[in-house]
């Protein structure tokens, strides 16, 4: 049950605006910068923040990709179920680029770790960023942390950040929920 | 998630577990156009690949798909082993799986030995092929090229020619069409038929021209020299005269149908060299298919085990 609303739909709003100026900030040659959403719900985060990106640097070609990690987890075998993964789909090269990964919550940090230990198997980017909407803060089991921060929350084991978007869950806001 | 534990048959499979298996495989299909071709999710398994019947193709591919996934490979076969000193069956796959070793792929001489196995272990088993029986992954392979070129292959018709009463390919292949829910024709010399083939919902046709004109995918099976003890045709160019299918048949249907064979091609025969190497041909996308959909299958099979 959704015990408090960490973001409604205007905080929602002025946040992707503020993270998409603080990355034209720190890229000024987009040309050079790959962002890369990660599945499955990272990408509609990525694609809203691109969708301002190409607004506010006025181009309309950025090196943008979507990467699946359900292969490189390090817990394939430990959960119950089986996963099957979505699309990765990365039509440039990563080589000498400074990659931007995009992620809805950040947690554990161990779906960036498997994020990185991907990307490195399709090239060697020049560096690599992190962009998150939610650092659940002092929950890391890896050594982790993110360059470009919506919202820091503190929260324990029985709660759960739900981000919800309007194309998927109807209406556009970050939440706090009870898992009991 | 896959319904069942072990991949023994197309019979045990819904059409649930099909549809699973073909998107996992598409990713797959992806991670294999990469300049790594690999993926690290099983490197905490070991495949053991138990031959009891010659392979090359099928090892291979089988192979190619369990070191893509990061596993470790061994692999055995039966001639030089301990099975020509009289060891049985369920003794050397538990003695391998002493080793920890934690899936077997099988291809054994004796229809059901599969079935028979999983009753006495408990690591998954993928049969790759049993006898006269079946061949699931080649049938999977083959339907996934088929909806690759032909698109959903619901309504659509295929025909699969030759050896039919030998081919286990051919069996597996009709129980696939016939849960994704194609029209399948049979065609062959009586002799290569099997009597009653059409309670399993198939079109039994003599005349090869006949059994191609109305089809949009043609399944040509190899003639098994090497299961056969009695003559069942007279000479091999007989066969190939009123069964093989060669360019000229092909331009004759007025439309493009699409060629496969499961390999290894006996050219001339069954199938000719400028039908096998035509535009028409899927035959090496079949291959390429093949080890992708093994990939998709030892996957999604892993997660069976129990971790102790």
């Amino acid at each position: 049950m959704p015990l408090k609303t960490l973001l409604n739909e205007a905080q929602l709003e002025l946040t992707l605006q503020r993270l998409a100026h603080q990355l034209i900030e720190n890229h000024s040659d987009l040309a050079n910068t790959a962002f890369i959403g990660i599945q499955p719900r990272g990408v509609f985060l990525s694609d809203r923040i691109l969708e301002k990106l190409k607004k506010i640097s006025r181009r309309k070609n950025l090196n943008y990709g979507r990467l699946d990690i359900t292969f490189y987890r390090d817990d394939v075998h430990s959960s119950s179920d089986i996963q099957v993964p979505s699309h990765t789909d990365i039509t440039f090269s990563i080589e000498g680029k400074k990659v931007v990964l995009i992620d809805d919550v950040l947690y554990t940090g161990r779906t960036i770790r498997s994020a990185m230990d991907a990307l490195i198997d399709f090239g060697r980017p020049a560096s690599v960023e992190l962009l998150v909407l939610v650092d659940r803060r002092f929950s890391r089991e890896v050594p982790i942390q993110p360059d470009y921060t919506g919202a820091s929350v503190d929260t324990i084991l029985t709660q759960k950040v739900k981000v919800c978007w309007k194309e998927k869950d109807g209406i556009d806001e970050v939440i706090l929920i009870d898992k009991k | 998630m896959l319904s069942v534990k072990h991949l023994l048959g197309i019979r045990d499979l819904t059409p649930g577990d099909i549809g699973l298996i073909f998107k996992t495989a598409d990713n797959f299909k992806q991670v294999l156009q990469r300049p790594i071709k690999k993926v690290p999710s099983l490197r905490d398994t070991t495949v053991a690949n138990i031959f009891f019947e010659n392979s090359t193709r099928t090892r291979l591919s089988f192979e190619l798909a369990e070191k893509r996934l990061g596993a470790d490979v061994v692999n055995f076969s039966a001639s030089g082993s301990s099975v020509s000193k009289g060891e049985t069956l369920i003794d050397t796959v538990k003695n391998i799986l002493a080793m920890k070793v934690d899936m077997v792929v099988m291809r054994h001489a004796a229809s059901g030995a599969p079935w028979f196995l999983a009753n006495h272990i408990n690591a998954s088993i993928i049969n790759a092929g049993d006898g006269t029986n079946e061949h699931p992954t080649q049938a999977l392979l083959d339907a996934y090229s088929m909806r690759e070129r032909v698109g959903d292959l619901k309504g659509k018709h295929v025909t699969i020619v030759g050896d039919i009463m030998h081919s286990r390919v051919a069996l597996s292949n009709i129980y696939c069409l016939n849960k994704l829910g194609a029209k399948v024709t049979i065609a062959g010399p009586p002799t290569l038929i099997p009597k009653h083939i059409e309670m399993l919902g198939v079109e039994v046709q003599h005349n090869l021209k006949k059994a191609l004109e109305s089809c949009d995918i043609a399944n040509i099976l190899r003639i098994q020299l090497e299961r056969q003890n009695k003559p069942l045709f007279s000479t091999l160019r007989e066969y190939a005269l009123h069964y093989g299918v060669n360019k000229a048949m092909l331009d004759s249907l007025g439309r493009d149908i699409v060629v496969m064979h499961p390999g290894p091609i006996n050219r001339g025969v069954e199938l000719s060299s400028d039908a096998a190497d035509s535009k028409q041909s899927i035959i090496l996308d079949q291959v390429e298919n093949g080890v992708a959909v093994r990939m998709a299958v030892i996957y999604l099979l892993s997660g069976k085990r129990e971790i102790e």
